[in-house]
C-alpha cells in the first residue's frame, strides 16, 4: 500500500470523526435532530470507500457512516448535514455522486443493494454494490432474504457487516450464538471473511478482493468488519448504562491505528494533523453554514411523492398555501 | 379485437410490454419456468430469456426490495406477489421503501415498478390467499392503486402502469381470471389511471365499486331493471388517484348511491369514497350513502367464504335500501 494512499486515507478518517463530531454538536445545540455518530467505524468506512471505484461503484450506508464518504463526492457530506438539520433536500445525493442517503429501517437497504448490482450486471455495467449494515441489523428477515437471493444471482454486490458489539445496548452475544458474522454466508453459498475493522488497511484489501470477485462475475462477499462502537449509538442514547468501561477502554482506536502505521511510515507530524483537523473544520464550517442557509418552503413538503402529483395532492397544496 | 378472459389479457400486455421495452424484467415466485400459478406470465421466459425473466427464490420481502434497486440500475420492474395476502411479508419493502424513494430522494430516482398481485376471494383458496387490502395500501402516499375490471381495462391500465414513472400496486381479481372476458383491443391500448368508467347507464342509483364487485353490481343492475330500477354502474378503475369528478357527477346525477367493496367494512376504502361524497356532494344526496362489504373478521375459510363476501343479492337489497328513503 502505497504511501500516499494511506495518507489519503486517514485524512478522511480525521475528516469523518471530526465531521460527526459537529453534527453531534449541532443536536445538542438543538440545530440538528437525532444522529448516530461514527466514532469507532471511520476505518472500516474509509477503507471500504477507497477499495471501490466512485465512478463505477455504489454504496448504500446504513445511517452511520456518510461522514466517512468524502471519497465519494463532497456533496455527500454537504447532504448529509442538510439530512440531520431535517431539510428534506438531504435525502437528495445528487447524480453522478454513487452514495444513497441514510437508512433507517435497518437492513432494507439490503435488499436494494442486491437488486441494485443485479441490474447493473443485466445491463452489463462494470462496477459493484457495497451495502453497510450492523451486527443487530443481520437479525432481520432482509439480510437474510437479500444473501441468499444473492447468492443465487452471483450478484456484485458486497456486504459489510459492521460489527461494533452493540445494537443500542444489545450485546451481539445476544444476536446470534454464531461464532461470527461472517460465518453466517456459509448458509449463502459465498465465501464471507472476518477482518479487524479498526485497520483501515486490512478493510481496504478486504474490500478490493471482495470487488475484484464481484466484477469478475464470482458473486458476492460478505465482510464482517470488527471494531468497538467507541460512543453511544446516537445523540439520544446513554452508553454508561450499559457499556462496560473497561471493555470500552480496552477497544482500540481507529484513528490511533492508523496515527501509528502513519509514524511507522515517518509520515506523521503534529502539526501536519493539526493542519489537516484545520482544514476539516474549515470545510464542515462551510458546510453546516450552507445547509442552514438552505431557503425551504413548507410547501415543498408535497414535492415528489409523484413525479406528478395526483388531483389530491394539487388540492391540498392549495388549501395549505391558502392557510400559510 | 380480440376475445380474452382476464388472465390472457394479462399475459398479452406483459408480451407486448417486454417486446417494446428490454428494460421491462418480471421477476417472483413460479413466474418464469411454470409461466405463473395462474398462467399470467406464460412464455415470458421463452421469448425474454432468463436475463428478464427470473424465478425468484421464496421471499416476498427480496422480491420487493430488490425491485428498488432495479428501479435505481434503470430497468422497468414488474415483480409479482404470488397473492395479495403474501404481502404482508413484503409490507415494509412496499410501504417503507418503494412508496417512499422517490419523495426521500426528492426525485433523484425514477420509481418505475409495477408490483401485480392477485387478490380477493370467492375461489376456495387456502389462508391468507384472498385479502382485499387496496385500503391499506391507499393510506400509503406514493403508491398509485390499480384495479382492473375488465379484460380490455387490464390491458389499457397494466400498460399504463408499466410505463408510469411511479410504482403502481396492480391489483387483479382472482374470481375473475377466467368468468372476466371481452373484447381486447390488439395493438396499442393505455387507459389513464384516475379515470372513472361508467359500466351502465342508470338514473335512480348509483353504484360505485371497483374490481370483480363491478361484474357483481352490474348483474344487481341488471335484475333491478327488472323491476324498474335504474341503476348506474361506476367502476372506479384506480382508487389512487381517485376520479372525484366522476363521483360527484354521478351523485349529483342520481342522489342515491351504493358503494361496494369486497374487503372488510372497518377502514374499507368504501369510507374514503363516503367522505369524499360528504365533501363534496352531501346537498345532491336524497338517501343515505348505503355500503356493502365483507364483515370485520378475518377472510374466513372456505366453508364461510360466500357468506362473507358481498354477492348479487346483498348489493340488490342495498339498492332498494336507498331507493326506499323518500326524498
Amino acid at each position: 500500500m502505497t504511501d500516499e494512499l494511506v495518507t489519503s486515507m486517514f485524512v478522511d478518517m480525521l475528516g469523518a470523526r471530526l465531521y460527526s463530531q459537529r453534527v453531534f454538536n449541532l443536536q445538542r445545540q438543538g440545530r440538528a435532530g437525532t444522529n448516530a455518530p461514527i466514532d469507532g467505524s471511520e476505518a472500516l468506512v474509509v477503507g471500504a470507500a477507497f477499495a471501490l471505484n466512485p465512478t463505477l461503484d455504489w454504496i448504500l450506508p446504513q445511517y452511520r457512516e456518510l461522514v466517512g464518504l468524502e471519497r465519494f463526492g463532497s456533496d455527500v457530506l454537504d447532504r448529509y448535514v442538510l439530512y440531520c438539520i431535517g431539510h428534506p433536500d438531504g435525502g437528495h445525493i445528487p447524480a453522478p455522486t454513487r452514495v444513497w442517503p441514510p437508512q433507517i429501517s435497518l437492513a432494507t437497504q439490503v435488499p436494494h443493494a442486491v437488486g441494485l448490482a443485479w441490474g447493473m450486471k443485466q445491463a452489463g455495467e462494470e462496477g459493484c454494490t457495497l451495502v453497510f449494515l450492523g451486527d443487530g441489523s443481520t437479525s432481520e428477515g432482509d439480510f437474510y432474504e437479500a444473501c441468499n437471493f444473492a447468492g443465487v444471482l452471483d450478484a456484485p454486490v458486497i456486504v459489510v457487516v459492521v460489527n461494533n458489539g452493540w445494537a443500542i445496548s444489545t450485546p451481539t452475544t445476544s444476536q446470534t450464538r454464531a461464532k461470527n458474522f461472517a460465518e453466517k454466508s456459509h448458509a449463502f453459498g459465498f465465501p464471507g471473511v472476518t477482518v479487524d475493522g479498526t485497520d483501515a488497511i486490512a478493510v481496504y484489501e478486504a474490500v478490493a478482493d471482495a470487488r475484484s470477485r464481484a466484477v469478475a462475475g464470482a458473486g458476492p462477499t460478505l465482510i464482517e468488519a470488527v471494531t468497538y462502537r467507541l460512543g453511544p449509538h446516537t445523540t439520544a442514547d446513554d452508553p454508561t448504562r450499559y457499556v462496560p468501561p473497561d471493555e470500552l477502554n480496552a477497544a482500540k482506536d481507529p484513528i490511533e491505528v492508523m496515527r501509528s502505521e502513519m509514524q511507522r511510515r515517518g509520515l506523521w507530524r503534529q502539526e501536519w494533523e493539526d493542519d489537516i483537523v484545520s482544514q476539516a473544520d474549515a470545510r464542515m464550517e462551510k458546510a453546516v453554514v450552507a445547509a442552514e442557509a438552505t431557503p425551504l418552503e413548507p410547501s415543498e413538503m408535497f414535492n415528489h411523492v409523484y413525479d406528478q402529483p395526483t388531483p389530491r395532492l394539487v388540492r391540498q397544496r392549495s388549501e395549505f398555501e391558502a392557510k400559510s | 379485437m380480440t376475445q380474452m378472459n382476464m388472465v390472457e389479457a394479462i399475459n398479452h400486455t406483459l408480451h407486448q410490454e417486454m417486446a417494446r421495452d428490454d428494460r421491462v424484467m418480471v421477476f417472483g415466485e413460479d413466474v418464469a419456468l411454470n409461466g405463473g400459478v395462474f398462467r399470467a406470465t406464460e412464455g415470458l421466459l421463452d421469448s425474454y430469456g432468463s436475463g428478464r425473466v427470473v424465478d425468484t427464490p421464496l421471499a416476498e420481502a427480496v422480491i420487493a426490495g430488490t425491485a428498488v434497486g432495479l428501479a435505481a440500475a434503470g430497468m422497468v420492474p414488474v415483480p409479482e406477489i404470488q397473492f395479495l395476502g403474501f404481502s404482508y411479508q413484503a409490507f415494509h419493502q412496499i410501504a417503507g421503501q418503494i412508496a417512499r424513494l422517490r419523495y426521500r430522494t426528492r426525485g433523484r430516482f425514477d420509481v418505475p415498478i409495477t408490483i401485480r398481485s392477485p387478490f380477493g376471494g370467492g375461489v376456495r383458496t387456502p389462508e391468507l390467499h384472498s385479502e382485499s387490502l387496496e385500503a391499506q395500501y391507499a393510506n400509503i402516499p406514493g403508491l398509485k392503486i390499480v384495479l382492473p375490471a375488465s379484460a380490455a381495462d387490464a390491458k389499457g391500465l397494466l400498460t399504463t402502469a408499466i410505463r408510469d414513472p411511479n410504482p403502481v400496486l396492480f391489483l387483479e381479481p382472482l374470481r375473475g381470471y377466467r368468468m372476466i372476458k371481452g373484447e381486447v383491443p390488439e395493438g396499442e391500448h393505455t387507459v389513464p389511471f384516475g379515470r372513472a368508467r361508467t359500466v351502465s347507464e342508470g338514473t335512480d342509483v348509483v353504484i360505485i365499486t371497483w374490481s370483480f364487485q363491478v361484474e357483481l353490481s352490474r348483474r344487481a343492475a341488471v335484475q333491478l331493471a327488472e323491476e324498474g330500477i335504474s341503476v348506474r354502474v361506476v367502476d372506479l378503475r384506480t382508487l389512487v388517484p381517485l376520479d372525484t369528478d366522476a363521483i360527484v357527477e354521478a351523485v349529483e346525477a342520481c342522489g342515491r348511491v351504493v358503494v361496494v367493496q369486497e374487503a372488510p367494512e372497518t377502514n374499507g376504502f368504501a369510507s374514503e369514497i363516503i367522505a369524499t361524497i360528504n365533501d363534496q356532494a352531501f346537498y345532491s344526496l336524497e338517501a343515505p350513502v348505503q355500503r356493502v362489504s365483507g364483515y370485520d373478521t378475518p377472510y374466513p375459510v372456505g366453508m364461510l367464504e360466500d357468506h362473507f363476501v358481498p354477492d348479487v343479492d346483498r348489493i340488490v337489497a342495498a339498492v332498494r335500501r336507498a331507493v326506499e328513503v323518500e326524498a
